[in-house]
């Protein structure tokens, strides 16, 4: 640090300036440490998982969103679009990995995949492998394409409960829980039913309370 | 996927309405749909936010209808609208009966809120009755949510169920509640670290998908401690093994692959456990080898396993013929058209490449390609490798890359990466004083306010060090290239402020020292630029006034000091000083100036202009900018002040610690804290009122009290909240927790504010469990870091200092600045600050020696050819002989690892006949894999069943081990 060496040295009495400047260091110092911890960095720093799951159209409009960890509204929809600035801005015969430490804080890549319409983006740290998060997408894929017939964007914007009930059977708290998609339909069908019937089920036991109370 | 280019249709379907959906909600879509501007969408989503807050207020909602307001709810929020109007109502719906409702009400709690929102405490309750649900879809959502809304407070009140669920029937739960448990590790290790041994039992579920959920957290203990789980590494070999094998039912093949996201989380753990060690690494070599020879690379996860498998090899404990073969696995990466994996061939090169140099050699234009490549990713990713494969001879031809890519792209973040990168190797391998000059002076340019400050004041201190040796002509002939060549780029216009202050500082202490500018050409040049650069940083004191201090000031202050020694020299070598007419009205701009510290200097410099030759000689001395300056930390020269002062009457200075409870600002701060602890919420039933004896606890002692009514308020709810068994699980628990608080709060020094607290009988018990841990935890933190910074200051010392300063609290926040000094300005600012800043500076360790060549020279050529493509090919040291040489070598050496191999499998066929015959796997395949060393036998749901088996085994002489059969039951089909 022969920087501050050099000018201290060339200021003999030292006493009147001081209280100015340990005023402004500490200013100095606060903004430094107010403004150097981003969101991600708070959130992120230990936390070994897949961060979020993006779907987004060629527009840039989202169409499902999944944070794993929490991101408010704002700091998510900016990094949705800074992700879109990057995928949109991408050639067409280049790798699915984009460097994302711009966007979502030190040790994140992001994987994605370009269908029809549709990006679907994985943003996860060194804990997984690119390639295999790749595949992951091909899951939740093939899981949509198996569930709707030729899914369509619509699809997913008209069924965005079921959408995330796929999802949740896929990556689970931000871990990968099943990658086979006949298990993952297996599972969403069995809510399906169950939730049917326990719709039912609200309607007699409400149409006995109803006919009992009267 | 082919059929989803379909598309075609878009919103055409949006009309027909066969969702399920409103007419409302559709029509919303399609508007959004086909707005034309960011504009228009906002406006019609500020319409929507409009009715359904009309909506929401509407009395009797039917269920269905709130369900889709919900839902439109989210919509409106994840297109980056605020929706928190409508949260509360996501919270009551997950109080529902009816299971659509409350599986959406879940989801939108868990897409909505935050760990930390107020409205969590609304649903913890709801969590844990869900979590005791009968229907498991329930107990899933509600772990669902648990994942996303507990923290560290509110992980005890659902902690017990979680782990109940360990034991559910079904698999899906299991799983879900292993991964729930992951993430409570996660978030509060504390909290669950009683329950670590439960993910070692999981690794021996039935289940081979719970098996492989429990792989995750295990991943994240073995990263954190690789060497407490040693004994499991049989186990995971044995496991990997007959994952491999296809042991595992088909349902858990994806694209013809037996479990790859298993294998590759097996494999993760593999390389952590065999990193470093040798007898670890030995017993997976044969399974490694294995896949390595099997794996389909064909698909993409077939290559992502094979990946994994190189990390793992260049990880553990080298092995040459696995090595051999990653380098053939690598050399298909890089030969592929798919940049997918040309990125991992890259990537793994990198891995390998420190254990065995030699391989980048074969791939070197794969290499060149890969740097040649549009995209930025496959571009970055071969920097990083030629990062690790610089050395003193290619250090040119890659640092020179890097800086051009640097230039290049725009991207921020990634320019400050890549400068710091050419710094370090600059640094490291610099091969003469010119080019490294001019290698910084590229980077100051165009990442100047880029880089760290450090690299600042390593170049400065390089130019007045000069580059270790002894040899003054070389030194001063570095200094005048340094001066040349700022010289030149002063002219420049927009340079960053960092590289300025560089500038002045070298013009300042050398400009003049070899005779060959005049001072006043020198010191018009300073005046030039501190009046170009003048103009737009004053912009920025106004819109920032935290900046003022860091930029404006801290520039102009640099420049005045450079001018004051250039005329400092002047003075002492005998010559007249005359000012520049524009250097006369700088300074007599900073006399007038707002900020003291310009003004000091600028008095300053006119107090020395107007001193003697041997005065100035004596405050400025030439060329010792490098001999260290005594600082008398302890103030010692204010002693007689003091004792002046006490002779007087004035009070000794009593130190912060012992006046504790005096109210000074720490004690405030605690007491904030505690209070914090006192307003929080509990989740547990209230426990019956004790007797008063209870809460008179003796002041003195009451630390080592403190966690008794908490224990008891515990055991009190346990029976409440634990309804089922796991009794084994919750009174360890139990025990475990006492001992992690008790050491929080056993801190002797916060003796009397704890006491007063545990008084007050109704508030304490209400923190109880949940609040206690991270709140103390924060506080003790913060206490033993005032206790340290206590420690260090002499209560004399303290006592000036408060009397300097004024007020109490400050030598605390003195001393911290005093810390900070180094970091938070160039220098110039604090300059005049005291001896702290300083004494601190002088302490920094020297910069790594420049001149460092010893790193193994290499037979590389680096001709100074222009053409970069040729000197690229030298940078790898091309030989086309030695690659094909190579390549037979590896062509021979194939079929021995074949023989290698096949040994082993002959051998395990063998023993697969066998247990196929004996109907009963367990002992024999556990005893072929020497897998001996779990802790645990499971005493699950199925003990009585595995006693059974062990039994049966008994009986047919094969010798059973404490591994769980059921496991490989299942495994084995």
């Amino acid at each position: 640090m022969s920087l501050q060496r050099g000018c201290s040295r060339s200021l003999s009495p030292r006493t009147t300036a001081v209280s100015t400047s340990v005023f402004e260091d500490f200013k100095a110092c606060i903004s430094e440490e107010a403004s150097c911890q981003t969101i991600s960095e708070i959130n992120l720093k230990k936390q070994k998982m897949i961060r979020a799951v993006l779907v987004m159209n060629t527009q840039g409009r989202p169409r499902i969103t999944k944070f794993y960890e929490f991101w408010p509204v704002e700091k998510q929809h900016e990094a949705i679009r800074n992700v879109f600035s990057v995928l949109c801005s991408r050639a067409e015969h280049v790798s699915n990995f984009v460097d994302a430490e711009s966007i979502f804080g030190p040790d994140s890549r992001l994987v994605y995949k370009h269908f029809a319409t549709l990006y679907f983006v994985l943003i996860f740290d060194s804990s997984e492998n690119e390639l295999a998060m790749l595949d992951l997408i091909q899951v939740f894929v093939e899981t949509l394409d198996k569930c709707f017939r030729n899914v369509c964007e619509l699809d997913i914007v008209f069924n965005y409960s079921k959408i995330h009930a796929i999802l949740d059977e896929i990556i689970f708290g931000g871990q990968v829980l099943e990658t086979s998609s006949t298990e993952v339909m297996k599972a969403v069908e069995e809510i399906t039913k169950l939730e049917a019937a326990s719709n039912a089920i609200n309607l007699v036991s409400k149409s006995v309370s109803n006919w009992r109370s009267r | 996927m082919e059929q989803l280019k379909t598309i075609g249709r878009e919103l055409a379907m949006g009309s027909q309405g066969g969702f399920g959906q409103s007419k409302e909600f559709l029509d919303l879509v399609k508007s959004i749909g086909e707005a034309r501007s960011k504009a228009e969408e906002d406006r019609i989503v500020l319409r929507e936010i409009e009715t359904l807050k009309r909506r929401l207020l509407e009395p009797d909602i039917p269920k269905r209808k709130m369900k889709e307001y919900i839902i439109r709810l989210l919509y409106v929020e994840m297109l980056g609208h605020d929706a928190s109007f409508g949260y509360i109502h996501a919270v009551k719906m997950t109080h529902d009966d009816a299971l659509p409702l409350k599986r959406t009400g879940y989801l939108a709690v868990t897409l909505f809120l935050s760990d930390d929102h107020d409205l969590i405490i609304l649903i913890v309750n709801t969590i844990q009755k869900d979590l005791r649900s009968d229907n498991y879809l329930v107990v899933c959502a509600a772990l669902n949510a648990v994942c996303k809304l507990i923290n560290d407070e509110t992980i005890p009140a659902v902690l017990p169920q979680v782990v109940e669920l360990l034991g559910h029937s079904k698999e899906a739960v299991r799983k879900k509640a292993v991964m729930a448990l992951h993430r409570f590790y996660q978030k509060s290790p504390g909290a669950v670290s009683h329950l670590v041994s439960n993910f070692r039992k999981r690794l021996c579920d039935n289940d081979p998908g719970v098996m492989g959920a429990s792989l995750c957290p295990l991943f994240d203990l073995v990263t954190i401690d690789a060497k407490s789980y040693k004994d499991l590494v049989s186990s995971f070999v044995s496991i990997l093994k007959q994952v491999a094998e296809r042991r595992l039912p088909k349902s858990y093949d994806y694209h013809q692959m037996p479990a790859p996201f298993i294998q590759v989380k097996l494999l993760k753990i593999l390389a952590l456990l065999g990193s470093g060690d040798k007898q670890a690494s030995e017993s997976m070599y044969t399974v490694l080898g294995d896949i390595i020879r099997k794996s389909d690379s064909s698909t993409n996860i077939g290559n992502a396993v094979l990946y994994e498998c190189i990390c793992c090899v260049a990880s553990i404990h080298p092995n040459p013929k696995l090595l051999e073969s990653a380098a053939d696995v690598i050399a298909k990466f890089l030969k592929s058209d798919s940049h997918n994996l040309k990125y991992m061939g890259i990537d793994a090169l990198g891995r390998l490449i420190k254990l065995s140099p030699q391989i980048a050699e074969q791939h070197q234009l794969a290499v060149i390609d890969c740097l040649e490549d549009p995209d930025d990713t496959l571009k970055r990713k071969t920097f990083e490798l030629l990062y690790k494969m610089t050395k003193s001879s290619n250090v040119e031809v890659i640092v020179d890359r890097m800086v051009d890519y640097m230039i290049s792209i725009s991207d921020d973040h990634y320019k400050t990466y890549i400068a710091s990168r050419c710094v370090e190797l600059a640094e490291q391998f610099a091969p003469s004083n010119h080019w490294f000059i001019q290698t910084m002076n590229k980077v100051f340019e165009h990442a100047g306010d880029l880089v760290n400050i450090k690299v600042a004041h390593n170049l400065m201190r390089l130019i007045a060090e000069g580059f270790g040796e002894d040899d003054d002509a070389t030194d001063s002939q570095l200094r005048s290239s340094a001066v040349e060549s700022y010289l030149r780029i002063i002219g420049e216009p927009k340079l960053p402020s960092m590289f300025l202050q560089v500038i002045c500082w070298v013009l300042g202490e050398y400009g003049t020292a070899d005779g060959k500018h005049s001072a006043s050409y020198i010191s018009g040049k300073l005046c030039d630029i501190a009046e170009a650069y003048s103009n737009d940083e004053t912009v920025k004191v106004f819109t920032k006034i935290q900046l003022f201090a860091n930029k404006a000031g801290k520039f102009k202050a640099y420049a005045i000091s450079a001018l004051m020694k250039i005329y400092a020299f002047e003075v002492a070598a005998g010559r007249k000083v005359d000012m520049l007419p524009e250097c006369q009205s700088f300074i007599e701009e900073l006399l007038a100036s707002h900020s003291t510290d310009l003004q000091q200097r600028a008095y300053e410099l006119q107090a020395v202009v107007g001193l003697d030759a041997q005065a100035v000689q004596a405050i400025l001395p030439r060329d010792t900018r490098c001999e260290e300056i005594e600082v008398d930390k302890d103030l010692s020269f204010l002693n007689g002040y003091v004792d002046q002062a006490i002779e007087k009457g004035a009070q000794p200075y009593i130190a912060e610690d012992e006046r504790n409870g005096m109210g000074n600002v720490s004690n405030l701060r605690s007491q904030d804290q505690h209070e914090s602890i006192q307003h929080g919420l509990r989740f547990e039933a209230y426990e019956l009122p004790k007797p008063p004896m209870q809460s008179k606890v003796d002041p003195v002692s009451s630390t080592d009290v403190v966690p008794v009514p908490e224990a008891l308020s515990y055991r009190e709810t346990h029976p409440i909240s634990s309804v089922g068994s796991t009794s084994e699980a919750g009174s360890s628990e139990l025990k475990l927790r006492l001992d992690g608080v008790q050491k929080k709060w056993g801190r002797p020094t916060y003796s009397t504010p704890t006491s007063s607290t545990t008084n007050s009988p109704s508030e304490k018990p209400a923190n109880g469990a949940s609040h206690v841990d991270s709140a103390t935890a924060s506080y003790s933190k913060s206490r033993d870091s005032q206790n340290t910074k206590k420690t260090e200051i002499d209560p004399e010392k303290q006592k000036l200092a408060a009397s300097l300063f004024g007020g109490s609290s400050q030598p605390e926040r003195r001393s911290s600045t005093g810390h900070k000094a180094s970091r938070s300005s160039g220098g110039a600012a604090d300059g005049s600050r005291g001896s702290k800043a300083v004494e601190k500076t002088i302490q920094q360790p020297p910069p790594p020696d420049l001149l460092d060549f010893s790193d193994e020279p290499t037979v590389t050529s680096a001709l100074p050819s222009v053409d970069p493509f040729k000197q690229l090919e030298g940078l790898l040291d091309s030989s086309m002989s030695s690659t094909t040489n190579h390549n037979a070598g590896t062509a021979t050496i194939a079929p021995d690892i074949m023989s290698l191999y096949g040994d082993s499998t002959a051998s395990q066929d063998s023993l697969d006949i066998f247990h196929g015959l004996s109907t009963e796997p367990t002992g024999a395949t556990s005893g072929e894999t020497t897998v001996t060393t779990l802790p645990q036998s499971v005493k699950g749901p199925n003990a009585k069943d595995a006693l059974e088996k062990d039994a049966l085994v008994r009986q047919m002489g094969v010798n059973p081990t404490s591994q769980n059969p059921n496991l490989f039951r299942d495994l084995l089909g």
